[in-house]
């Protein structure tokens, strides 16, 4: 009998081993672990594979929703985390250490519909609070009619579908209906997981989009690239100066143009510019300032200081090309300043 | 000489000896210990939310983040409910199977045939269950919302019960065949022998002589129907709100601690998930505890 | 047999002898019929869903696929070798804790039939193989992921051996009762000290049925995917280092069939396949286990 399992262990290890050599691309290496938000994914999985290709390192990113980058990061099992929902002071203090967010691009959080018939839709703010808070069920609602004259909206039952997970892309697109509808605020909220009055939940954005893409006269909000990757269609939504924009890098690079908080902690839904896309948001990798704790040696934290820089700077080279706006200079150099605090035992990592 | 030699032999086997048995009493006493263990784990993780929300966890229906209020019972009404149905919907099935395997076709070709397909059923993956279930019924039961004219989910308790009841098939079944085929002969010969049709002898002497040990196959069978995550939180549309109907999306325990849990970040919504984990854990124990004392009983007669 | 069939007697209003009869044949054959159909029936969803995964994962299936790794969304190529060697590597470090622990409690589940430790031991056994994977899967994340400060291989292995534990005790302990105590007493009365008498003697005996039960606990544990998802957390490298996240089968099913991506989609077929296989192949393994080393006495 033990000669029997000796063979058979022995005989799966090396078969592993073969199979193990075969997919290798990078030898040993520090690994950097994250976890976080959907939102940014297709741009992260991006920058990671070309970052880790040039320096030799491995970044794994896992997109579990912003919900559950916060907590990791929170709980030390990972080394950053990536949200579209900047934590609130008491979610840091929670935490237990100072810790510094780090913008990295910008998106939009679009209505991505299964309308037949290919339909250019608009909608705007109240309508879409209304979608969701249960209270308009059919797309040919006179309310909706109204705002799309010449469209042939189809007599068909509205779909909800929501994110079931802890998301960033909820905080943005919940932040934004609480400044437009005041019942929304009340009833529901602003949040990472909230309370919601109807529809499906998916998880993460990769499920709204493929629930959307499955069920037909459904309507659910993800961000952009998993609209445009998918071929789904897209709603013009009115923002306040009364223009109905399209999601594009433009609009959302118009929306972004606020005073940035030193820490660039700032909501930019419902903007007030002309062109502006309302429901935009930056988003962020969480990382704590101080890095000497839970056993990080100094080489761990530089070589994720050395991710970050190149993210904001050189990465940025990515993001339009996957229909991200890139973050405008002014939070550029801000974030560099931010990067250039994070210190291992006192001392800043980056000497510049 | 010799003697000296042999003393130390033997006291070097004794020694062996002793420490091999202690060995198993700490392997089988690690058991145990590994139980409790669990059990105090969700006990102790638990009590912010116990503290916090005491009796209203079990009927509140409301589980908002947001305002820190989880009420839990969209989500005992989500299990039972798929759990139930899929039963239901089984019970025909299964019986059929176990008359079929236990009853007319003990032996030969068709029966080892089925007995293997059972076998497979039961042995396939629940995650393959439910992207199945996600790729072929759903689409299955929009069609039949649109026609009926409900709202076109595809997700919801319905579809997460038909994927259960396919699940929880093999369970009930191969533990009602094993019941049946115990019948003792002589019982059957003697109802055969007065003239009753095989049905009949089926009817009223083997299944009411079978009873409890069926009931106790329908028991294990509910108990993995209540546990099972993956095949039902993919097909069961994710929504934390109590369900109005068949075609409703829902959550059972066991999906919302999936669905949230790697991302509760706040300690109550974590102590909270992890209430519905020891509810669960509680509820599923039980049933099986009970369905095997039934086994037991069954099986000593 | 009456000559007019009994139509004379009927018209009086009552019954005759062969009346009785035919509804009740009528029920035996309409219900025999009936469990036949339903029994087909039952087996309608296997051959679906075998006959999904065959058609589409046999399709995905090539050597790029097995040897690679998953690539990003819209970069074609990706493969699943590193979920491959991450369900093998799990299984091992299950198996590590799991047949240790689960064939020793087996022996003295065997050993001391009556001791009331056997009965609590028993019940907790019965207890921890209903308990939900994904209760099991919270266990190990806090039990060891917030305690080592990161998700882990190793975490995702304890989480899957103890689910394996109760398959082993269970079958350890019903192979070694079948042992005739015959054989026990005589290699006692030989002289041979206890602790070889069981692992030469009386384990060797039963090697099938304890095989029977690991190769069933693996099967089981292959395919679960709850346990791994606070725990191993996935992986898109390679995976050598127990203490690092892994990736493994089912997670990558899990993760490709709910995405919005065609590509992604027939990559879970193709996994599927392989896990449908893997698990197949192990239980049609342990039934041939089980007949050629069957404890015969």
């Amino acid at each position: 009998m033990k000669k029997a399992t000796y063979l058979v262990t022995t005989s799966l290890i090396t078969a592993m081993m073969v199979l193990g050599s075969c997919g290798l691309s990078m030898a040993g290496g520090t690994e950097i672990l994250g976890a976080g938000a959907t939102f940014p994914y297709p741009l992260y999985s991006k920058m990671f594979d070309v970052y880790g290709e040039q320096y030799a390192i491995k970044i794994n990113y896992q997109a579990i929703g912003s919900g559950g980058g916060i907590k990791q990061l929170a709980e030390k099992t990972v080394a950053f985390g990536g949200t579209d929902a900047f934590m609130t002071d008491e979610e840091i203090k929670a935490a237990g250490a100072p810790i510094v967010h780090i913008p990295t691009c910008l998106g939009a959080v679009v209505l991505a519909h299964n309308v037949p018939g290919n339909l250019e839709i608009r909608l705007t703010p109240q309508v879409v609070a209304d979608i969701f808070l249960g209270k308009i069920t059919k797309w040919n609602d006179p309310q909706i009619v109204a705002v799309n004259p010449g469209v042939r909206l189809p007599d068909m039952a509205i779909v909800v579908v929501h994110r079931s997970d802890g998301s960033g892309t909820t905080f943005i697109f919940s932040d934004y209906l609480g400044k437009v509808s005041a019942e929304w605020k009340q009833k529901v909220g602003v949040g990472k997981s909230l309370n919601w009055p109807v529809g499906l939940g998916a998880k993460g954005n990769p499920g709204v989009a493929g629930l959307v893409k499955q069920l037909p006269g459904s309507l659910g909000y993800v961000e952009l690239v998993y609209a445009l990757q998918n071929k789904m269609s897209v709603a013009r939504i009115a923002n306040r100066a009364g223009n109905f924009v399209l999601p594009t890098i433009e609009s959302v690079s118009a929306a972004a143009a606020v005073t940035m908080p030193a820490d660039t902690r700032v909501s930019i839904t419902d903007t007030s510019a002309e062109d502006g896309y309302p429901i935009s948001g930056f988003t962020w990798l969480i990382v704590y300032r101080e890095q000497a704790y839970a056993g990080r040696s100094r080489e761990d934290a530089l070589q994720l200081v050395k991710m970050l820089s190149w993210m904001i700077d050189e990465g940025q080279q990515f993001t339009e090309p996957l229909q991200y706006s890139p973050i405008p200079k002014e939070v550029a150099a801000l974030a560099d300043s931010i990067v250039a605090g994070i210190t291992y035992q006192g001392t800043p990592l980056l000497a510049k | 000489m010799t003697t000296n030699a042999a003393e130390r032999g033997v006291r070097g086997a004794h020694r062996a000896e002793d420490s091999f048995k202690w060995g198993l009493y700490v392997a089988a006493i690690l058991v145990v210990v590994l139980l409790v263990a669990m059990l105090l784990t969700l006990l102790t993780s638990s009590i912010p939310s116990l503290r916090h929300l005491g009796a209203r966890f079990i009927y509140g229906t409301t589980w908002d983040p947001v305002a820190s209020e989880f009420g839990a019972l969209p989500f005992l009404v989500g299990t039972l409910a798929t759990s139930f149905l899929a039963l239901l919907i089984s019970i025909p099935f299964s019986l059929a199977i176990s008359i079929f395997l236990g009853e007319y076709f003990r032996e030969g070709p068709l029966s080892s045939f089925l007995k293997s397909a059972i076998d497979l059923l039961a042995g396939i993956p629940s995650v393959i269950y439910g992207f199945w279930g996600l790729f072929v019924l759903v689409p299955l039961v929009r069609a039949l919302e649109m026609k009926l004219g409900v709202a076109p989910y595809g997700v919801g308790v319905l579809t997460a019960s038909l994927v259960l009841t396919i699940m929880i098939i093999p369970y009930s079944a191969s533990l009602s065949r094993e019941v049946i085929q115990m019948v003792p002969r002589d019982l059957k010969e003697a109802g055969l022998s007065l003239g009753a049709t095989r049905f009949e002898v089926i009817r009223k002497v083997i299944l009411p002589y079978a009873r409890s040990g069926i009931f106790a196959g329908a028991l294990l069978a509910l108990g993995r129907a209540i546990g099972e995550t993956m095949a039902v939180t993919m097909v069961i549309g994710n929504s934390n709100l109590l369900p109005k109907s068949i075609f409703s999306p829902a959550n059972t325990m066991a999906s919302v601690i999936a669905n949230e849990f790697a991302e509760a970040s706040e300690s109550i919504q974590v102590a909270s998930l992890i209430e519905v984990a020891l509810l669960l854990f509680v509820v599923t124990t039980i049933i099986n505890l009970i369905g095997r004392q039934i086994i037991k009983r069954v099986s000593f007669e | 047999m009456k000559a007019d069939g009994g139509r004379f007697e009927r018209q009086l209003g009552g019954q005759v002898a062969g009346d009785r009869v035919w509804p009740r044949i009528v029920a035996d054959r309409a219900f025999k019929g009936g469990v036949i159909l339903l029994s087909v029936l039952s087996m309608v969803p296997l051959f679906l869903i075998l006959a999904y995964i065959i058609k589409n994962g046999a399709a995905a299936i090539n050597w790029r696929f097995l040897t690679n790794l998953p690539k990003p969304v819209g970069d074609i190529g990706g493969g699943i070798s590193n979920a491959l060697v991450g369900t093998g590597i799990l299984i091992v470090i299950a198996c590590a804790i799991a047949i240790p622990l689960g064939v020793g409690t087996g022996i003295f589940l065997s050993e001391y039939r009556k001791a009331k430790l056997s009965y609590a031991v028993r019940l907790c056994a019965d207890v921890l193989q209903g308990i939900p994977s994904i209760v099991i899967g919270i266990i190990a994340y806090a039990w060891l992921v917030l305690r080592a400060g990161g998700f882990s291989a190793l975490s995702g292995g304890v989480a899957l051996g103890i689910m394996m534990l109760p398959v082993v005790i269970k079958c350890t302990e019903e192979t070694l009762k079948l042992v005739p105590d015959t054989l026990r007493e005589a290699s006692l009365a030989l002289g041979v000290p206890y602790h070889r008498t069981v692992l030469k003697v009386i384990l060797p005996a039963g090697i099938g049925g304890i095989m029977t039960g690991v190769l069933i606990g693996v099967a089981r544990i292959a395919g679960e995917t709850a346990p791994l998802l606070f725990t191993a957390f996935g992986s898109p490298f390679m995976a050598y280092d127990i203490m690092k996240p892994i990736s493994s089968l089912p997670l990558i099913i899990f993760n490709y069939a709910t995405s919005p991506y065609p590509e992604w989609h027939s990559l879970a077929w193709g996994a599927s396949f392989v896990l449908v296989v893997l698990v197949l192949g192990l239980n049609v393994f342990a039934k041939v286990v089980t007949r050629r080393w069957k404890v015969q006495f």
